[in-house]
């Protein structure tokens, strides 16, 4: 079982759009004692496992994922790459 | 007129939708996520609450539920559709309306009445109010932030689509403080505050709110003088 791909989906808030909870996850660094970070951006990560081989075909699919559920491209970019595992 | 009000997992305000129908001398009709049936009602509420927990994102899981494949066939048609708050988000998410909600800029929960102005009182859902009417309603939301890009906001307000602004104090960072959209049509609405908690004057805040619920009566006529 160690050996199944995954294939990972990045899903961050546009550059552009206000992102309130890595503002707090800033705020809160330095209350904590960790100086020197400039910015935070949180976002959301999903791992997929597929049945088979990661073929360009279930790339395609997972692109089809990611701009109908697992994002929302008015506020949200995404990013697919397989990870070997 | 039988008017629907979708119960999702996770929905909490239907209940108030439903009184807020009856009071306005219409049949509330309950419509559940599940059943690809909108039985045979006039319009649809899409009510407030944490449909499906907001898991992914608020809205995002709804819009693939059963009744949404109905609910947007009937928009499309001209239906008369309100989202209050998480159903705002939900007609967001299905593209019935432009734009995103997004957490509220000051990262905590709002609760309070809040004034509003009517910026167009032609849709499915304001035509009982007077143009330019100042409203006070209850709001209640964590994730309120109304978001679009610049073009998209041009276009909302030029072609006065911004149904109501929120007066005052901008909320919950709101871009151009808007409150709630309609689409070209005027039959879908989204409105983050909560008409359906100011219909009566036993609770709440006051009456304000119960012009949305009248005004779905006189839509009918009103979309067939416009197309005339």
């Amino acid at each position: 079982m160690g050996d199944v791909p995954k294939v990972v989906v990045d899903v961050m808030p546009k550059p552009e759009i206000l992102d309130p909870q890595g503002k707090a996850v800033l705020g809160a660094l330095p209350r904590l004692g960790f100086s020197g970070v400039t910015d935070v951006r949180q976002g959301k990560r999903f791992e997929l496992e597929v049945a088979g081989e990661v073929t360009e075909e279930v790339l395609a699919d997972v692109h089809r994922m990611a701009e109908t559920l697992l994002s929302n491209p008015v506020i949200e970019n995404y990013a697919v790459r397989v990870e070997e595992s | 007129m039988k008017v629907g009000v979708v119960t999702f997992p996770g929905t909490l305000d239907d209940v108030d939708a439903q009184r807020a129908v009856r009071i306005a001398g219409h049949e509330a009709v309950a419509l559940w996520h599940a059943d690809a049936d909108l039985r045979g009602v006039d319009a649809v509420i899409l009510p407030g609450g944490f449909s499906y927990g907001d898991y992914l994102r608020c809205g995002a899981i709804s819009r693939f539920a059963p009744v949404m494949t109905e609910v947007i066939a009937a928009a499309g048609r001209g239906m008369p559709v309100l989202g209050i708050c998480n159903g705002f988000q939900i007609l967001c998410e299905s593209h019935l309306l432009p734009g995103a909600l997004v957490r509220n800029d000051h990262q905590k929960f709002v609760c309070r009445d809040q004034p509003l102005v009517i910026e167009n009182n032609r849709t499915a859902w304001t035509n009982a109010y007077a143009q330019g009417a100042e409203i006070t309603i209850v709001l209640k939301n964590g994730e309120g932030g109304f978001v679009a890009d610049t073009e998209t906001l041009d276009r909302l307000e030029g072609e006065g689509r911004v149904v109501a602004r929120y007066l005052g104090t901008n909320p919950n960072g709101s871009l151009r403080g808007i409150a709630g959209i309609t689409n070209e049509a005027g039959n879908v609405v989204g409105l983050m505050p909560h008409p359906e908690h100011a219909v009566e004057d036993l609770t709440g805040s006051g009456t304000d709110g119960r012009g949305f619920f009248d005004s779905v009566a006189g839509w009918a006529a009103l979309a067939a003088a416009t197309l005339g």
